[in-house]
């Protein structure tokens, strides 16, 4: 009797999800090579595309780690030859270090604006256009408004937007569907190799509209995420004490 | 109004032309011949050889038994044709539209032009001094209809300007040639006795129709003046533009993009059956006290869009001021480019770069913050990080070599390095410590050095030695000493940017 239940909340939900606007294609590629636990997150067991995630950061040693990490993501979306938009007021991003994320960076147009003000407008005017891969946005603040607007147009056009929020204040509620806060963490070469290594991330899922918020660790190699089982924790401490 | 035309010709184009290049030749007898049928015939003679009594038509030999020393020079074909598109262009100062008419002639629709140099007198006289200064023989008339001064210039001694609605009184002493008439007809005309304009002009229409056909009743209702006959001119008068003029002067921001809406519908159907597309456009507004009130757009492809063209309009029709009402709205396509209807259906919905959605979205954005904030980059040939990538031109410029990733680059990098203070411990090992913003970070792993040189022919200054370096807290810089290390100290480490 239990399993029926269970059944008939998990077809409900199933049911409710397109009401919500989660018009995601099941089984996209996206996050294929993470080992099931961080598309279990989300609804459906899918990275959620057509809609708009939202990535805090402070510092300019996370906003590499933020980039890194939507970077990757952002070449499993523009496999398709797509191209797609960044946003941006104080733009760093060096484009020819893109090309080691498997990106095309000649694909990638950057808008360079002069207001924070202007940028979430850029972003919805890009977001509504529907030949984009994705539209990338760095912005501090976003009111809960702005959010839903761009959350509309992305249910619209099924265009996949990131949000990159640096040194934001106000830790307030918005409409996007997911939100992220990447970290980096020491990269670990096998054996007693010098050097430093595949760039390694502590990726915390936040908050996730009808999925299960988390946190992996996950590193970027040979033009793959892969998640990292052993913990790194003891050998960070060891490493801190000895020096 | 009554139309004025202004037929301007040429007696000897080809010839005087030949004087132009040749000074010397105007003091002696010669032709030109092209050959025909195995033997060279004259096709133009300077006034010298004419007066000898050497026409087009003959045989050179024939010629050469008249005169002895005439000089034959070789006829370029097209000549006469390239000769008159020339002037007809020079032409244009007097009035917009300036028609060739073959093979030495020119039309002129002078009409509402003349008073602009006084008077028509002056007018013609004025175009007939600018020519005969350049060394051509001319004859011009002006008339209400072309036939009448096509006739007029080729045929009568004097009364250049015929007035208006005078047409029937100066062709009369004309001969019947004058009509722009086959050359079968002007013989049958002759044979009959007809020399004349004045012998056949007030004969019954039907008699004449039956006698020298329909084309001959044509040539003589053009010259009268009883039918239109229209020209073509060299240059199209501006191309691509619409104009809307209004009833009553436009103050509201509604009626404005109403008239826009309509002149961009014109332009753009027509744009569309030319297949062409607009990559610049002008609205103008002409205000009532004399202002004239514009906005500019430009798109990055070729577009006939009214709806896409209108919305780029849209962000900027705030700037037009009507003040007391605009009575005149025009809209100028000023750059038009080819734009292929085959070529659109592929792009549509393909995604990629040729997204017709993408230029249209990068239009909008550009009219909106200016084209300047968007940036495509493509790869360049150098390994100076600055330098190693370059802005395109336009979002079709492809790679001219590929995109390196063979060394570590960061992924963010600083728009100018920043000096740090760094605790290395020997000459081109990694440093142990370094200082950042105040903050301390102690080095656990690095990589390098990458010595990159200046570019010399480019810039001159020090060399960079680049470290990959990963501090405690797992964040990974790229370090440079720029300079040797030596005991002078005269080397600086800077931090340039942050690996993800």
């Amino acid at each position: 009797m239990a399993g029926t239940k269970a059944d008939i909340i998990a077809q409900l939900q199933k049911d409710i999800l397109p009401l919500q606007g989660f018009k995601t294609p099941l089984n996209n590629t996206v996050l294929d090579a993470v080992p099931g636990s961080i598309k279990n997150a989300f609804p459906n067991a899918s990275f959620p595309l057509g809609a708009v995630h939202e990535f805090m950061y402070s510092g300019a040693e996370d906003a590499a780690a933020t980039a890194g990490f939507v970077a990757a993501l952002l070449a499993s979306l523009m496999r398709s030859g797509g191209a797609s938009i960044w946003i941006s007021s104080s733009r760093l991003i060096f484009p020819p270090a893109l090309k080691s994320f498997d990106l095309a960076p000649d694909k990638i147009i950057f808008i360079d604006l002069k207001k924070e003000k202007e940028i979430p407008w850029a972003m919805e005017e890009a977001l509504k256009c529907d030949g984009l891969s994705a539209v990338i946005g760095e912005m501090q603040e976003l009111s809960f408004t702005a959010s839903r607007r761009l959350q509309l147009a992305v249910e619209q056009s099924q265009v996949t937007g990131f949000i990159l929020r640096h040194h934001s204040l106000n830790l307030n509620t918005s409409a996007c569907l997911a939100r992220w806060k990447i970290t980096s963490l020491p990269s670990e070469l096998s054996g007693d190799t010098p050097g430093v290594g595949f760039p390694r991330w502590n990726v915390e899922l936040l908050k996730v509209r009808n999925g299960k918020p988390g946190t992996w660790q996950i590193e970027f190699a040979a033009g793959r995420l892969r998640q990292i089982t052993k913990i790194p924790a003891i050998a960070l401490e060891v490493q801190k004490r000895t020096g | 109004m009554p139309k004025r035309f202004v037929t301007i010709w040429f007696r000897n184009l080809t010839t005087d032309w030949f004087i132009r290049r040749r000074p010397l030749l105007s003091e002696t007898p010669f032709i030109l011949a092209s050959p025909d049928h195995g033997r060279m015939v004259v096709t133009a003679a300077n006034a010298l050889a004419r007066t000898q009594g050497i026409d087009t038509g003959m045989v050179v030999a024939d010629a050469r038994a008249i005169i002895p020393s005439l000089e034959v020079f070789d006829d370029k074909p097209g000549l006469s044709a390239k000769l008159l598109k020339g002037l007809a262009e020079w032409c244009i100062r007097y009035t917009p539209a300036v028609a060739i008419d073959p093979p030495d002639g020119l039309i002129l629709d002078v009409t509402g032009c003349a008073h602009l140099w006084g008077s028509e007198k002056e007018y013609l006289t004025g175009i007939l001094k600018r020519l005969k200064h350049f060394g051509y023989e001319v004859h011009a008339a002006m008339a209400d209809t072309i036939g009448t001064s096509s006739a007029v210039a080729r045929y009568a001694q004097d009364s250049l300007i015929v007035e208006s609605g005078r047409q029937t009184a100066a062709l009369l002493s004309l001969p019947s040639a004058a009509l722009r008439l086959e050359p079968e007809t002007v013989e049958r005309l002759e044979k009959l006795g007809l020399r004349q304009v004045s012998n056949f002009i007030s004969m019954p229409r039907a008699a004449l129709r039956r006698r020298f056909g329909r084309h001959f009743l044509k040539r003589l209702d053009e010259a009268l003046g009883n039918e239109e006959e229209v020209i073509h001119p060299v240059h199209p008068v501006a191309p691509y533009q619409e104009r809307l003029p209004c009833l009553e002067p436009i103050v509201t921001a509604t009626g404005i993009e109403i008239a826009l809406q309509r002149l961009l519908d014109t332009l753009c159907h027509r744009l569309q059956q030319e297949e062409k597309g607009l990559r610049t456009a002008l609205f103008k507004g002409y205000r009532m006290d004399g202002k004239i009130e514009k906005i500019e757009i430009g798109t990055n492809r070729p577009s006939h869009n009214t709806l896409h063209i209108f919305k780029l309009f849209e962000n900027k029709l705030g700037a037009i001021e009507p003040a007391l009402g605009i009575e005149l709205f025009t809209l100028e396509a000023s750059k038009v480019e080819d734009a292929s209807p085959v070529q659109e259906k592929l792009w549509e919905n393909k995604g990629g770069l040729d997204d017709i959605a993408l230029s249209e979205l990068l239009d909008r954005l550009a009219g909106k913050v200016g084209a300047n904030c968007i940036h495509r980059y493509v790869p360049d040939e150098h390994y100076w990080p600055e330098r190693s990538f370059k802005l395109a031109v336009d979002l079709d410029e492809k790679l001219q070599t590929t995109w390196k990733a063979d060394r570590p680059r960061p992924l963010q990098m600083l728009s100018r390095p920043e000096p740090i203070e760094v605790t290395a411990p020997i000459p081109d090992y990694p440093p142990m410590l370094f200082r950042y913003k105040g903050k301390l970070h102690k080095i656990i792993k690095a990589d390098g050095p990458e010595r990159i040189e200046q570019e010399w022919w480019l810039q001159q200054g020090q060399h960079r030695d680049y470290y990959r370096a990963e501090d405690e807290e797992g964040h990974r810089y790229w370090l440079f000493r720029s300079g040797h290390y030596d005991a002078s100290k005269s080397y600086k480490w800077f931090l340039h940017g942050f690996f993800a």
